[in-house]
This record gives C-alpha cells, sequence and structure tokens, in this order.
C-alpha cells in the first residue's frame, strides 16, 4: 500500500471532532451507524476544550480561587504569600485539557468510531480528499460538517508579537502590565485572568459600553465590581497603533488610543487582541457542492441542519447561529437523529449565553433589549441578591436575578442574572423557557434554603407582584 | 419600492387563486387599474393596484394559491427600498478602517436574530417531537396549558380531530397538505394507507390515465366546485341522512300565488314564488320542530338549538352552487321573503353576493323542481341538520271525496340527520307543512 492512496468508504463521515462533531459521532454509532471521523488537530475535542472554554475557566477558577482569599479578609480569613507558580498552572491547565481529550478518544474508541486525521475537502457531495494522513479520501453516503470556527486573523499593520487570546491561553508568561483591547467576554474573561495573575490590566472597547451583547443592568452590576480590579477601562476608544517600544517586542508595546476625543501614547509590557472568529468553511471544497453560506462564510441549514446537499449536515460554529458550544452540541444530536431518519429538529426556545467575569453574567431566552427593540410587551421581575440570605453568608451580594414574562399568561420569555454562580444557575431558567413554564411554575417549585437558587422564585413572584422578601412595587396609574 | 400584500378579502377568506394577471413584470401600471383577479372559496374578486409605477416582480403564477398576508407583487413606484437603506447604515456602523477589528460578541447573535429561525411555539420539548412525530405543525394547535402552552393532549386532540372521522381526515388533509402534495407514488401511498387504515375495505387507487381509453379535457378543480366537493364529503360522512318523502297539493295556493302576483307586479311581491311560501311554512315547522333548526356538536357532543329562522336556497347560478340565505324569516312577511329571495338570487347570478348573505343558515331549500324531477335525495348542509328539496310540480290525477280530480302537486323531500330526529319527527314536519301548503289560509296565520 502506498502512503497517501488510500481511499475509505464509509456511511457517515463528521469532519471535525469538536463539542458538536464528537457528539453527533457517538449518537450515529450508538444508533448503528458506521461512522468515520475526520479531524485535522492531533487531539480530539475542537476549540472549546483545546483552546476556548476548557482552559480558559481552569484559569478562571484559579484566579476565582485567589481573589475569593482576598474577600476572605471581610470575615477575618487571612492569607499570607498567595502566589501562583505559573509552570505549575500551566501544567494543571494541560491535565485538565488532556484528560478531558483522551476521554473523548476512549468514548470514540470504545464505539468503534474510526478517526483519521487529516484536512477534509468535499471533491463532490459524496467523496472527500484528506490532506495531511494516511487516508487520502473518503466516499460517504452521508456527511456532517463540522469544522467549527478559527480565530480572525490579525488586522493588517498589528504586529505578530501581540498576543490573540489562544496565545494567551498559553500562559507564556505573566506581563507587568496588559492592555486587552476589545470589551467583550474573550476579552473581558481573558484580561481578569491576568489581572488575577499579576499583570496590571486596562481594557480599550470600541463602542461604548463592555459586553455590547448583553443587558445593560446585568452589565452593569458586573463592571461595578470589576472595574475595582482593572488599572483602566477606555470606553468609546479606538487604537490608532501598535509598535513595539524600540523595535523589540521585549521592551514592551507603545499603544496609540484615541479616547476622549485626543489621541494618546500608552506603554504596556503585552497587548492582548481579542478579534472574533470567523467558521471554517473557507478550504473545505464547498464550492464542489450545491452548499451554500451567508455573507459570512457560515453555512445555511433547515432545522434539521439539513445544507443545500440532502445528505450534508452542518453543525455548530461552521453553521449560522451563535458560535457556541453547547448550541453545537444539540445540532450534533439532531443532525445524527435526522441522518437515522428520526423526526428531529432543532427547535429550542433558549439557547443560554454565559460570561465567565467574576462576578458572571448569563441570560437566555428573550433579553430586555430585544424586548425594547422588537417591541414586545414584557413583564420584568427583578431580584437582587442584597436581599437573599445566601448571598450575604457567601459575601457575595454584587448581583442580580431578572425574569421576562409575558404580562397576559405570565409565560417565562427570558431570564437574566448577574452574580456568583450565574454560569449554574441560569439552567434553571433555561429550562423554565424551554418547557413554556409560567413564573407560578417556578414560584410553586420549592427552591431548596438557602441557596443562591432561590433568587430565581423571588425574581418569579417580584414579576407576579407577589413579592415576599422585597418592598412592594409602587403602583403607577 | 413597494411591496403590495394580498389584502383581507373579507370574512374567514385566508387564501386565494391567481386567475389572471393583468400586468406583466418590467411592465408599468397605474394606481387602480385592474392588478389581478383573485378566486376564494366564496367569490372571485378583481384587485386593483394600489400604486402606479413598473412591477418590478409577480409572487406568483395563474393557478398558484396566496395567502392573505403573502406579497403578491412588488411596484417601482420610485420610494427607497427600506430594508437595503437598514442594511447600508448597519455595515457603515461596523465597518471601521483604521481600528482593530473590535470583538465581536457572539452571544449577541440571539437565537432570534438567526435567519431563517423562529422561536417555536411554548411547548415542552418532549411535546413539540410529539407532535413532529404525528406530522402535526405544533402552531396550528389550539393551545390549552397555562400561559399559552401547548400540552401533550392538545396535539393528541389535534391528531384526533383529524382522524376522528376518516373522511374528515382527508379532507382535512386536503386542506394543509393539499392534493397537490399528493403529486408522486411515495406521497400518494402515504395518504392512501392514512385514510385505509380507517376505513375497512376502503382502497384508494391513483385514477388510471383515461387518455388511453379516449380523449379527454382536464380542469383544475377550484373555488366553489372544491369548496362544494369539501362540504358535501363532510357532510355525508358526518351524518346520517335518512330521507322522508311527501305530496303537498298546492292547487289552491298557486290559485292565490298567481293572483296576488300578477296583482302586485312591478311593486312589492311582484316577484312572488312557491319558494317564498315553503319558506315561510317550513319556519312555522321549524318554531314547532326545533330539532330541524339545531346543529349537533360531535366533539363536544352537545345539540345547539337555534332561535333564530335563517334559511338559504340552493342557486344555480352559472359559476357553480350558491346558497344564499334569506335571515329572520320568522321576522318577514312572505312579501318581503319573496324580494329578499329574487334580490339575493340576483346578486349571486352575477357573482356579487357579499359573503356575510352566504353564511349563517339553520336550514337549507333546494328547488330543482323548475328544471324537473319528480323525487330527489338532497345532501344536508353541513353543519345545519336538514334540507328540503322541493320537486316539479306537476298536475296529476288524484282521489278527492271518492272522485278522480287533477291537482297541482308538489314532491318534497326531508332529509334529515337521524343523530337528532327520528322518522317520526320528520314524519310530523312533513305533515304539517303538506298541510299549509295544501291550505293557503293557514299560510296566512304565519304572516
Amino acid at each position: 500500500m502506498v502512503m497517501g492512496s488510500l481511499r475509505e468508504e464509509t456511511q457517515i463521515v463528521v469532519i471535525g471532532s469538536g463539542p458538536g462533531g464528537y457528539v453527533a459521532a457517538l449518537r450515529l454509532a450508538d444508533l448503528g451507524k458506521e461512522v468515520l471521523l475526520v479531524e485535522k488537530r492531533e487531539r480530539p475535542g475542537g476549540t472549546c476544550l483545546l483552546e476556548g472554554c476548557i482552559p480558559s475557566k481552569t484559569l478562571i477558577h484559579a484566579v476565582e480561587v485567589k481573589e475569593a482569599a482576598r474577600q476572605a479578609e471581610q470575615f477575618g480569613l487571612t492569607f499570607k504569600g498567595v502566589e501562583f507558580d505559573p509552570a505549575k498552572l500551566r501544567a494543571w491547565t494541560d491535565e485538565v485539557v488532556g484528560g478531558l481529550s483522551d476521554g473523548i478518544k476512549g468514548l470514540l474508541k470504545r464505539r468503534d468510531v474510526t478517526v483519521i486525521q487529516g484536512h477534509a475537502r468535499f471533491e463532490s457531495s459524496t467523496s472527500l480528499s484528506i490532506e495531511g494522513g494516511e487516508v487520502s479520501g473518503i466516499d460517504f453516503e452521508q456527511a456532517i460538517i463540522a469544522t467549527g470556527s478559527s480565530l480572525n486573523r490579525l488586522p493588517e499593520g498589528i504586529i505578530s508579537s501581540v498576543w490573540s487570546s489562544a496565545d494567551a491561553l498559553r500562559l507564556p508568561r505573566i506581563p507587568e502590565s496588559l492592555l486587552v483591547v476589545g470589551g467583550g467576554y474573550i476579552g473581558l474573561e481573558m484580561g481578569l485572568v491576568y489581572q488575577g495573575l499579576g499583570s496590571e490590566t486596562s481594557v480599550v472597547e470600541f463602542f461604548p459600553r463592555l459586553l455590547m451583547g448583553a443587558d445593560f443592568d446585568l452589565v452593569d452590576i458586573m463592571v461595578g465590581q470589576v472595574s475595582k480590579r482593572l488599572h483602566e477601562i477606555m470606553l468609546d476608544s479606538k487604537v490608532k497603533s501598535i509598535a513595539e517600544t524600540g523595535g523589540d517586542a521585549a521592551n514592551g508595546f507603545d499603544v496609540e488610543i484615541e479616547t476622549g476625543g485626543q489621541v494618546v501614547t500608552k506603554h504596556y509590557d503585552q497587548v492582548l487582541v481579542a478579534i472574533g472568529r470567523r467558521p471554517n468553511t473557507d478550504d473545505i471544497g464547498l464550492e464542489k457542492t450545491k452548499i451554500a453560506t451567508d455573507d459570512k462564510g457560515f453555512i445555511l441549514t433547515d432545522e434539521s441542519c439539513r445544507t443545500g446537499e440532502s445528505n450534508i449536515f452542518a453543525i455548530g460554529d461552521a453553521a449560522t447561529g451563535p458560535m457556541l458550544a453547547h448550541k453545537a452540541t444539540r445540532e450534533g444530536k439532531v443532525a445524527a437523529e435526522a441522518i437515522y431518519g428520526g423526526e428531529v429538529a432543532f427547535d429550542n426556545r433558549a439557547i443560554p449565553a454565559v460570561v465567565f467575569t467574576d462576578p458572571e453574567i448569563a441570560w437566555t431566552g428573550l433579553t430586555e433589549r430585544e424586548a425594547e427593540e422588537q417591541g414586545i410587551k414584557v413583564n420584568i421581575g427583578r431580584f437582587p441578591l442584597s436581599a437573599l440570605g445566601r448571598a450575604r453568608t457567601l459575601g457575595r451580594t454584587d448581583g442580580l436575578v431578572k425574569i421576562i414574562a409575558d404580562p397576559a399568561g405570565g409565560l417565562v420569555l427570558g431570564v437574566g442574572i448577574v452574580g456568583p454562580m450565574a454560569s449554574e444557575l441560569i439552567a434553571e431558567g433555561t429550562l423554565a423557557v424551554e418547557m413554556g413554564a409560567t413564573l407560578e411554575d417556578i414560584m410553586v417549585t420549592i427552591h431548596p434554603h438557602p441557596t443562591l437558587s432561590e433568587a430565581i422564585m423571588e425574581a418569579a413572584e417580584v414579576a407576579a407582584g407577589e413579592a415576599i422578601h422585597v418592598n412592594p412595587p409602587r403602583k403607577v396609574r | 419600492m413597494f411591496e403590495f400584500k394580498l389584502p383581507d378579502l373579507g370574512e374567514g377568506i385566508a387564501e386565494g387563486e391567481i386567475l389572471k394577471w393583468y400586468a406583466e413584470e418590467g411592465g408599468r401600471i397605474e394606481e387602480d387599474e385592474p392588478l389581478m383577479d383573485v378566486e376564494t372559496d366564496k367569490a372571485a374578486v378583481t384587485i386593483p393596484s394600489p400604486r402606479g409605477g413598473k412591477i418590478a416582480a409577480l409572487k406568483g403564477k395563474v393557478g398558484d394559491i396566496i395567502n392573505v398576508g403573502d406579497v403578491v407583487v412588488v411596484i417601482d413606484d420610485g420610494s427607497a427600498a427600506a430594508a437595503t437603506v437598514e442594511e447600508t447604515v448597519a455595515e457603515k456602523t461596523f465597518a471601521q478602517p483604521d481600528a482593530p477589528a473590535p470583538e465581536p460578541v457572539p452571544e449577541a447573535v440571539a437565537p432570534a436574530a438567526m435567519p431563517g429561525v423562529r422561536r417555536p411555539v411554548p411547548a415542552a420539548p418532549a411535546t413539540r417531537r410529539l407532535a413532529r412525530e404525528l406530522k402535526i405543525d405544533i402552531n396550528l394547535v389550539t393551545p390549552s396549558g397555562p400561559g399559552g402552552r401547548v400540552m401533550p393532549e392538545d396535539v393528541h386532540r389535534f391528531a384526533d380531530r383529524g382522524t376522528a372521522d376518516p373522511v374528515a381526515a382527508a379532507v382535512d388533509t386536503a386542506e394543509h397538505v393539499p392534493a397537490k402534495q399528493v403529486r408522486d407514488d411515495t406521497a400518494f401511498a402515504e395518504f392512501a394507507a392514512h385514510a385505509s387504515a380507517t376505513i375497512p375495505f376502503l382502497e384508494l387507487e391513483p385514477m388510471p390515465d383515461f387518455s388511453n381509453d379516449g380523449p379527454v379535457e382536464i380542469e383544475a378543480l377550484r373555488s366553489i366546485r372544491r369548496k362544494v366537493a369539501r362540504k358535501m364529503v363532510t357532510s355525508m360522512s358526518l351524518i346520517p341522512h335518512v330521507a322522508h318523502m311527501d305530496e303537498a297539493d298546492v292547487t289552491d295556493l298557486d290559485k292565490f300565488r298567481i293572483r296576488e302576483k300578477e296583482r302586485r307586479t312591478g311593486g312589492a311581491g311582484g316577484r312572488l314564488t312557491l319558494l317564498a311560501f315553503v319558506i315561510k311554512a317550513i319556519t312555522a315547522g321549524l318554531k314547532a320542530a326545533p330539532a330541524f333548526n339545531a346543529s349537533l356538536d360531535p366533539f363536544r357532543e352537545e345539540i345547539i338549538y337555534k332561535k333564530y329562522y335563517n334559511i338559504g336556497f340552493a342557486a344555480d347560478t352559472g359559476r357553480g352552487l350558491v346558497v344564499p340565505v334569506v335571515k329572520g324569516t320568522n321576522n318577514k312577511s312572505i312579501i318581503q321573503i319573496a324580494d329578499d329571495i329574487y334580490e339575493k338570487a340576483t346578486l349571486a347570478r352575477d357573482g356579487k353576493l357579499p359573503p356575510d348573505d352566504m353564511r349563517g343558515g339553520t336550514f337549507t331549500i333546494t328547488n330543482v323542481g323548475p328544471l324537473g324531477g319528480t323525487a330527489l335525495l338532497p345532501t344536508i348542509n353541513y353543519p345545519e341538520v336538514a334540507i328540503l328539496g322541493m320537486g316539479k310540480v306537476q298536475e296529476k290525477p288524484v282521489v278527492r271525496n271518492g272522485e278522480i280530480v287533477i291537482r297541482k302537486i308538489l314532491p318534497l323531500t326531508l332529509a334529515f340527520d337521524h343523530r337528532i330526529a327520528d322518522g317520526a319527527d320528520a314524519a310530523r314536519f312533513v305533515a304539517e307543512l303538506v298541510r299549509q301548503l295544501s291550505d293557503p289560509s293557514l299560510l296566512l296565520m304565519e304572516t
């Protein structure tokens, strides 16, 4: 056998082993299908596991423990000499990521899913060429595109010594000072990590607010806390240029920033540019098929994730919709079951969004801003964590739960949370929206005391005008 | 650019068929010039163009069914394209040349903003799957849950409604999945399997190709014809029909009618017909026998007795069968009824009868007599429960007081719903009708 000339034949090929692709492959295997999984990287897991959600949350947790130790002073617990060992933290992150990746490998192996390494491109609607591995091509009956997304290339004129978020996750070093360009969720999460690790961190944002996508009242509470830890937050500001000081990145960077109506030049040890992501659909041979994309390159699909080719499906970041791992996972199951012939559709009413700042922000379903923009009449119940027993015991009253409901029938349309554990608490809100629960359903459900989850029940009571633990709302006539 | 949506065409009309375009793409049209003919279940209407300008696009071909609210035509009237302007503005806002691209917040792309994805109706995921498995569009199911949530029972009820009566199911399916979709063998097999699964011995087969046996001409089943088809299949499959027949001696009545008509020619009552007298007599009969002026709700298991008397009469219009309704016949004189009949029949013939004059009937009369026929078996106008068929009035030898005499005889058939009335009820009802029509002086008591 000549290397590079082997062709495989299979019922189904899944391209990409991220949280969408590997889940689809496992589901198909469980449904008795023959599945090949093609992965470009050496390890399965995709962006989420290898250079996204998992490593970033590992680092964020480490920093939060340190931050909690600092806050523990208020109840008389002091730590001396709390410091990070960057090498050990790096190793720990690798261990977490490696362990999970090995776990996926094991799951695939036990389901007899063959993994082929290489870069897959469509040759036709039933065949793929594979570059960079032993197998040169695959003939398939059905395919799932789960190729995910990549970081946008750095804009012209920005030097390569500037970090991307993927660079920053590898903890190359802890700079004395760090400028984060971009006040979206990745910029804020990474900025807070480096602040916690000891960098004096500043954020510059083009828009007048941080986290432009989220409801303002949630963001304001988060910013109130975060601004205590960040050196400087420059809003409505533009980076005009970034230059290595003295032509050597070892000296740091001189950054020209247009802010407050003037251009200032500031010096930072390191600059991190969080520049967004684009779908990996430009180099997979789509032109050999009838698969259509939108103007940003996202593959257009129907509600069962089917593309313009009826035997090819697309899921996750490569397809339209928010670029979120949990959306990819659900779509992976939908596509797998659609291939199996089940009556299935991605018909979810809510896709939760989570930002791991400190405090965390999470929302699901309809947001207050969407309701305003779309002219939907809503009834909003807000409950501050300062009125909650458990929040007091934690010393964390910096938070709010709000429930957005239909004024007519009390149907829960959306939930927004800022506060500790918001990322966990949002699950109940998502279930409520998904199930079509009403305020009453949440109010009647017994929530354990004393926990943060009670805030959701309390917010529902506020929305229904039956709150026990806040002052009654003033009646507006 | 002006997008013209099919306007609301009146009560309960949700769709129409494009009969004719008066304009073509690329051509010009003036405001108020005829744009298109649309035929609905009730009538054909000509829709004028709401704007003048160049026809940028016609959104449908002759024969297409369009829904109220669908864009039917795009007229370039010189106004700016609103959507295009918005897009341009958005692009300008985000395309900032010399700044590093601000990091987009992926979460901002909320599901609601996903192209082509609408937020589904509130229902538990398991309920939504149930609907898909039953091939039901959950958006059509009436919710009973709190806050408008669709419950599993709602889906089952919706499904059962389709299959409670198999033919009704077929009709229902035909409404939502028009026979148009039963074009290939697979779709036909599915349709046939569904129908025969519920009716023993039913064997649906595709129509043979009749043109093998001789020349044929094919006409699409549309509009009024299709509406009649649905109505009759529904009636015959839901209602156990029973017919009761009798004859009325209308010799004296006819003499009276002709005399009165001649006396009133050119004025009120100048069009006095036998039908007007029958309507009055029927109204009297319905008051005495309310079962024949009722409806039966098989889903709630209720009989609804109507305390108003709206009598429909079948009219052959040349465009198809139309049933104008004479309303409040208990409060109208025979002369008023006769004038109503004439007015509505004329409007119906011209295709100008307003939809409101075709609804709300409580009892129907079909009078094919003038065209001939000694006996007929009419089909009840669902959801009514009885219909009276009038045959041809003929002079016949009959025995009166032991002697053979020549009298004018009107054959009558009452078809009624055996679920809510029995043969004895019908016999009494028709006997009273016969008695009234035989003696005009009795009818006078009703006016």
